[in-house]
């Protein structure tokens, strides 16, 4: 147990917890999206993730990136690489509702059998990956080199570390303004409190899921960007882990809130770099579930509580 | 008529049944008119290890190598019949373990080559030497391997003692490290290596442990930097190494990368891209270009590039057996014995094993290897302190 390394940096972690955090943070509010609508977990959504990683990769080829770009190249393939994750996953998030969804939800299926299609959709997708993309990991140029922006005390915050968290604040309040102000997010809202009370009033329920399907899968495009950056690297079974921590995320703050999910986001970020930190690497996985379960233990639906269509109380 | 069915099911069911007895009376009888002929020299051999997965670039050479022996040994005695059976385990104990049970309980199979990584041949060590099959491994490497008295386990590579032990004498010596940081992946063979290395230094300036799989290694490269690190030890294989490096490199470490025999494979220099310039492994495998014999020109030829990481050791494994199934040695038994008894000169190097099934320690030599331009190049031969 190394506390005084934690101790004696622990701005600096935490700001490395925070810029972890917040890709689960991203990629956390897809689940949350389609569990506060259809009360259903999404479990392709970690595909929708790795399918952007690789369009980004793809777009970041085509563009020929190199390592250390000038600035304005730099800016391009950021531009280029955010477009192509952000339709590629959007695509392939409608893709998935279309394919493992649409037609069960018309025949009235039991929730377990979504989960379960939604599971095949997923082996699916990252074993063609596989085959496609070959399994080894997949490197990508540096396209933002790392340059310390500022200091404060011994912590150093990275150019990197702030694009990742001021994009996902900046997007989570995008998407929070655009649940709770425009006409879609009332439509949203209104499916997620009683979809046939929503029907009667001449919501259309079928593309309101298909909007947020959507939504999900274009904060999962950008994050694929914002983690193809970060990392350098993917592999077609990228989204396996980090789905599962985006899950987690979004179960910490409250599945179904979309402050919950950025909060469970950056918690679980922080809680696993103090955990490596304090021991080793091989034990944040462990640390990062028991505060999951604490926290479960004591407020079970999460930190913020689960509130889709109560978003506006 | 459901009467007539059921009948006709029994029916087909024992005829299935006797079958299959008669079939196994006939593969037994062969086994033993094999044994009592005087001239046979036909077997099976198996060969397991991760063929393909994140982690294959690293063994694929070495089946190379064994294929070449084979086919050599093929057209030198035309009346042998001997059939090399490959199963992909993906270096996986867990997918290593069904395996072995299968070839332990095909009585055709008189000797087994592999595993190919340390962790799946200690998984199948004891259902190996309770079938009596001996098995030589071309590259697992984990010192724990030879030390639990196994009667089946043999490796025509040094062992990770004598590899750490010369790695340590490099970061000395040669890199002069001051603030070595030592990271394994808990593995058998990344945690052996490391444990070795750790005790050969004495002190280190920091320590991790990363996880099979893991893509994000902030927390890792936050000890590093904290710990002023010049040296970076890695144990573990090129899955995790690469995407490491290169997250390292990206956040400003310059600290030199120093891995072992496990990312001396040609998926690391590739996956790790520019960021793995410089990285240098240590490996007790012989550069391609002093191997003994006619084997570098032989391989070039057949697979059109020149022999990779532990091709070399793959074939001297195969060799072994092949000369113990011309000299008749067709049983188990009497393969186990040729191999305990074996002393000839390899083209990796002089092979002889010792009790333990380690081969000869004096014999065993490792080399540095660094990446320039991308790609594996011999740095220099390390001595053993």
């Amino acid at each position: 147990m190394n506390f005084a390394e934690l101790i004696g940096h622990l701005g600096q972690h935490t700001v490395d917890g925070l810029s972890k955090g917040a890709i689960y943070a991203l990629v956390a509010l897809g689940y949350t999206l389609v569990y506060g609508v259809l009360k259903l977990i999404n479990f392709a959504h970690s595909e929708v993730f790795m399918i952007g990683t690789f369009a980004v990769v793809g777009a970041w080829t085509l563009m020929g990136a190199t390592d250390n770009p000038p600035f304005g190249t730099m800016i391009l393939l950021l531009v280029g690489g955010l477009i192509a994750g952000v339709a590629a996953s959007g695509a392939t998030a409608v893709a998935v509702e279309r394919i493992a969804y649409r037609r069960l939800r018309r025949m009235n299926a039991p929730p377990l059998i979504f989960l379960i299609t939604a599971i095949g959709v997923s082996l699916v997708l990252s074993e063609t990956f596989g085959l496609w993309q070959g399994r080894l990991v997949k490197g990508m140029p540096n396209v933002l080199p790392r340059k310390v922006v500022f200091t404060i005390g011994n912590t150093t915050i990275d150019n990197r570390q702030l694009l990742t968290v001021v994009a996902a604040l900046v997007m989570m309040f995008a998407l929070d303004q655009f649940i709770n102000r425009t006409r879609y997010g009332r439509g949203v809202r209104a499916v997620a409190q009683s979809p046939d009370t929503a029907a009667l009033m001449g919501v259309n329920k079928d593309r309101v899921i298909v909007l947020i399907f959507l939504l999900g899968g274009l904060l999962a495009g950008a994050a694929a960007l914002l983690y193809n950056v970060r990392y350098g690297n993917t592999r077609f079974n990228v989204g396996f882990l980090l789905g599962l921590k985006a899950f987690t995320a979004a179960v910490l703050g409250g599945i179904g809130n979309l402050r919950g999910a950025l909060l469970g986001g950056l918690l679980l970020g922080v809680v696993e770099v103090y955990a490596a930190t304090l021991t080793s690497s091989a034990w944040e996985d462990v640390a990062a579930f028991v505060v999951l379960v604490v926290v479960l233990l004591f407020r079970p639906t999460g930190l913020l509580g689960e509130s889709l269509g109560r978003a506006r109380a | 008529m459901r009467r007539k069915f059921v009948r006709a099911l029994g029916g087909v069911a024992l005829a299935v049944a006797v079958a299959a007895a008669a079939g196994c009376q006939e593969s037994g009888g062969g086994g033993d008119t094999g044994g009592g002929g005087a001239q046979n020299c036909s077997g099976k051999i198996a060969l397991f290890g991760a063929l393909t997965g994140g982690d294959a670039g690293l063994v694929l050479p070495s089946v190379n190598g064994v294929e070449l022996a084979i086919e050599q040994f093929k057209a030198a005695n035309q009346g042998c019949n001997v059939e090399l059976t490959k199963f992909d385990t993906q270096g996986a104990p867990d997918q290593a373990t069904p395996i072995a049970n299968r070839v332990a309980a095909d009585q055709g199979y008189v000797a087994v080559i592999g595993g190919a990584f340390s962790g799946e041949s200690k998984a199948t060590m004891p259902i190996y030497e309770a079938a009596g099959l001996v098995m030589i491994s071309q590259s697992a490497t984990a010192t724990e391997l030879t030390a639990a008295g196994n009667k089946s386990f043999h490796r025509v590579v040094g062992n990770d003692g004598t590899q750490s032990a010369a790695a340590v004498a490099y970061i000395k010596n040669v890199l002069k490290a001051a603030k070595p940081f030592v990271i394994d992946d808990g593995t058998t063979y990344g945690q052996g290596i490391i444990a070795g290395v750790k005790k050969g230094l004495g002190t280190v300036a920091g320590e991790d442990r990363v996880q099979k799989d893991q893509q994000n290694f902030d927390a890792t490269i936050s000890k590093i930097r904290q710990a002023g690190a010049d040296v970076v030890a890695y144990g573990g294989y090129t899955n995790e190494a690469a995407p490491l490096l290169k997250q390292m490199r990206a956040a400003g470490i310059t600290a030199k990368f120093l891995g072992f025999d496990g990312l001396y494979d040609p998926n690391f220099p590739t996956g790790a891209g520019a960021a793995g310039e410089g990285a240098v492994v240590t490996c007790p495998c012989l550069p391609a270009s002093e191997a003994g014999g006619t084997f570098s020109a032989d391989y070039q030829k057949k697979y059109g590039q020149p022999p990779g990481n532990y091709g070399a050791e793959g074939f001297d494994a195969a060799t072994i057996i092949l000369e113990g199934l011309k000299a008749g040695k067709v049983t188990r038994a009497d393969m186990l014995a040729w191999v305990d008894s074996y002393d000839k000169q390899g083209v990796s190097k002089a092979i002889k094993f010792d009790q333990t099934g380690d081969v000869d320690k004096s014999k065993v030599v490792i080399w540095a290897y660094e990446i320039k331009d991308g790609e594996w190049k011999p740095q220099q031969k390390l001595t053993i302190s």
